[in-house]
């Protein structure tokens, strides 16, 4: 069976529509905790689906534009399905999707009296549809819409249960959101002054006439609203104080999702207004100082959400490093490199969140001899660890050698640096991973300092911070089985990424061929005819 | 296209005062800066729309209806303003609530970075 390219247009406003009526559907069913997790999980699959689809017809038959509600393409609403943003679309529809069972497993498990997961799904779907709407903006406009979405999502599930530690970081986490997007709406008003246009087709074209002094000026502004949101240094510090104090699987998909965005914002803009290559070096330096300053942030921690947070950071500026080498073969590894940070990135915090329930506490002062206690918790964790520090032959290894790759080829000085800085923040990572095993599945528990104590409950939407001694728990050692489920999916997903290196990567590179000839682009939204 | 020097210097001053609000580190004021900060922005998009006085009905790149002002920045101007104050009321919710938590409104240090750097003095009591 052949899929006609007509049902491209059809499919491509789903992935936002979708979710935004199952947020509906579970607002009204608030009060039966078990069809909301059902209305949630169908509609999750149903955008898993569709993505999977958008992915096939968009590999097949290129990038296409939609025109939703029927203008036609500067002035209506555009949706654009290129490889790229079909690629990120089923990518973080399947981490929403495998989370959200994660989830599902922590509250049915823990009965969930007490915990407001009435509020907790509908935002999850609107975080999906907010995320969605970025990837798929044809216009400039549109993803702030869409970047603003799926931030007053991240507001409220940060902030679920609304304890003193979750206000103090919520309130400087909003704050920070704020002022980027402020940042965001500045540059979307000079670039609307210079150009007179947002649709991002039209002011690739317009672009190119306006002096670029204008040009510089515009996109230098929505670097920095979107270096906040990635979390690039300097604009990162924000990210790994607010992150940690999140219910696990908020922080799992927060971490793996929400700077990546930020980071495809980035590519997207940077390849259709700059194919000429102003701001490379400053991504290039920038990409270094992210590496650097994050993997020895992370080596300072001891609470492991907090480490695998600086890791987080670190490993952006393998993206931007991608970015800056403007390069073919450089937007290829960084295209098939965000694909394997956010599969790896989510596992490892879900194996954090197993972790919490395993030893009752993630702190690297308090747990130990877990490798005794469960060893498939420590298949789970380790997996993820290696692949995220670069041990062939995971896919960590394969997006790194074609990064390391391309800076070779790509051949400046600059590049060789940050070839170098790539190599020396690999091996910290390692470092930093290793200190997490060594410490939490090898040592015996009685020899951390504050081995004896542990958190008085299994955390799940809301945390119980008092503490109580390890001895009166009974319940440590009890890993729900979806939660467990969940988690093996994602580092399978993340093996497949090794096995199924060569097409993905195929995928990627034809991406990245697309993404370097900015024609594609503006021919599939504006039609041939030049405006 | 020509614009207000008054609209410019009010939109500079609101951006001055509202980063220095937000450099605070009580929760009100720093609502308050954020807010500040936004109007200056709806009127920077508002100042690219056009000269003020004109209808807005078509676009700027428009050259046969020179008496007419931008409809999209104005557009644009609606849905930030919404966006603003939804956000100013949950930023209000979050201030109420940490007052309830705290007795007070400030935002603290991460404490987990506090004892970091504590731990890091008692290894090393000479640096």
């Amino acid at each position: 069976m052949t899929l006609s390219p007509d049902l491209l247009p059809t499919l491509a406003a789903l992935p936002v529509l979708v979710p935004l009526l199952g947020a509906a559907a579970t607002l009204v069913f608030g009060r039966r905790p078990r069809l909301q997790a059902m209305i949630s999980l169908s509609a999750l699959s149903c955008v898993l689906v569709i993505s999977a689809l958008l992915l096939y017809l968009a590999d097949r038959d290129g990038t296409t534009a939609v025109q939703v509600g029927g203008w036609s393409s500067p002035i209506g609403i555009t949706l654009v399905v290129d490889r790229l943003s079909a690629a990120m679309l089923l990518v973080s529809a399947f981490v929403l999707l495998v989370v959200s069972i994660y989830g599902a497993g922590q509250n049915i498990s823990d009965g969930g009296e007490n915990q407001p997961t009435s509020i907790y799904r509908p935002t999850y779907l609107v975080l999906t549809a907010g995320v969605a709407t970025a990837f798929l903006a044809g216009d400039l406009f549109n993803l702030f819409v869409g970047f603003e979405v799926l931030l007053v999502a991240s507001f409220v599930l940060l902030t679920v249960g609304a304890t003193e530690e979750r206000i103090r970081t919520g309130i400087a986490y909003v704050m920070v959101s704020m002022v980027s997007s402020l940042i965001f709406l500045i540059g979307i008003g000079i670039t609307y002054a210079a150009t007179g246009t947002l649709n991002l087709a039209q002011l690739a074209v317009r672009l190119e006439a306006t002096p670029s002094g204008v040009r510089t000026a515009c996109y230098a502004v929505l670097l920095v609203a979107f270096g906040i949101k990635a979390a690039v240094f300097p604009l990162s510090s924000w990210l790994p104080d607010s992150y940690p104090t999140a219910p696990a699987p908020v922080t799992a998909v927060f971490a793996g999702l929400l700077t990546k965005v930020g980071v495809y914002a980035i590519i997207r803009t940077h390849t259709l207004w700059f194919p000429d290559g102003a701001f490379d070096d400053i991504l290039l330096v920038c990409g270094l100082a992210t590496m650097l300053v994050g993997i020895l942030g992370a080596i300072a921690q001891t609470d492991i959400r907090r480490l695998l947070s600086f890791t987080l950071v670190s490993h952006i500026g393998y993206m931007v490093f991608g970015i800056g080498l403007a390069t073919t073969a450089g937007l290829t590894g960084a295209v098939f490199y965000i694909a394997h940070h956010i599969l790896v990135q989510t596992a490892l915090f879900l194996a954090v969140g197993l972790i919490e329930r395993q030893a009752g506490s993630v702190s690297l002062r308090r747990i130990g001899g877990l490798a005794a206690a469960s060893p498939l918790l420590g298949v789970l964790f380790l997996i993820p660890a290696l692949n995220l520090g670069g041990i062939p032959p995971f896919s960590g290894f394969i997006g790194k050698v074609a990064l390391l790759e391309a800076g070779a080829a790509e051949g400046s000085v600059l590049a060789w640096v940050l070839v170098g800085g790539s190599v020396v923040t690999s091996l910290l990572t390692l470092y930093a991973v290793a200190r997490v095993w060594s410490k939490a599945f090898w040592r015996p528990r009685e020899e951390a300092p504050e081995g004896h104590l542990t958190a008085a409950k299994p955390p799940t939407l809301v945390e119980d911070s008092t503490d109580v001694y390890y001895e009166d728990r009974t319940d440590p050692g009890r890993m729900p089985v979806l939660m467990v489920l969940a988690t093996a999916g994602l580092v399978t997903a993340g093996l497949a990424l090794t096995v199924l290196a060569g097409p993905i990567l195929g995928i990627a590179e034809r991406a990245a061929a697309d993404l370097d000839d900015p024609s594609v682009y503006i021919g599939a939204v504006l039609g041939s005819e030049p405006r | 296209m020509s614009a207000n020097l008054v609209l410019l210097i009010t939109i500079g001053a609101l951006t001055a005062c509202g980063v220095y609000l937000l450099l605070e580190r009580v929760v009100s004021k720093m609502l308050l800066g954020m807010i500040l900060l936004g109007n200056a922005v709806n009127l920077l998009i508002l100042t690219m729309g056009g000269p003020d006085g004109r209808p807005p009905v078509l676009g700027s790149s428009d050259t046969s209806h020179d008496g007419m002002a931008d409809p999209l920045a104005q557009a644009m101007v609606l849905t930030a303003i919404v966006i603003t104050m939804g956000l100013a009321a949950f930023v209000l919710a979050l201030a109420y609530r940490s007052y309830m938590l705290t007795t007070t409104e400030d935002v603290d240090n991460d404490p987990e970075d506090a004892q970091i750097a504590a731990r890091r003095e008692r290894e090393d009591p000479e640096q």
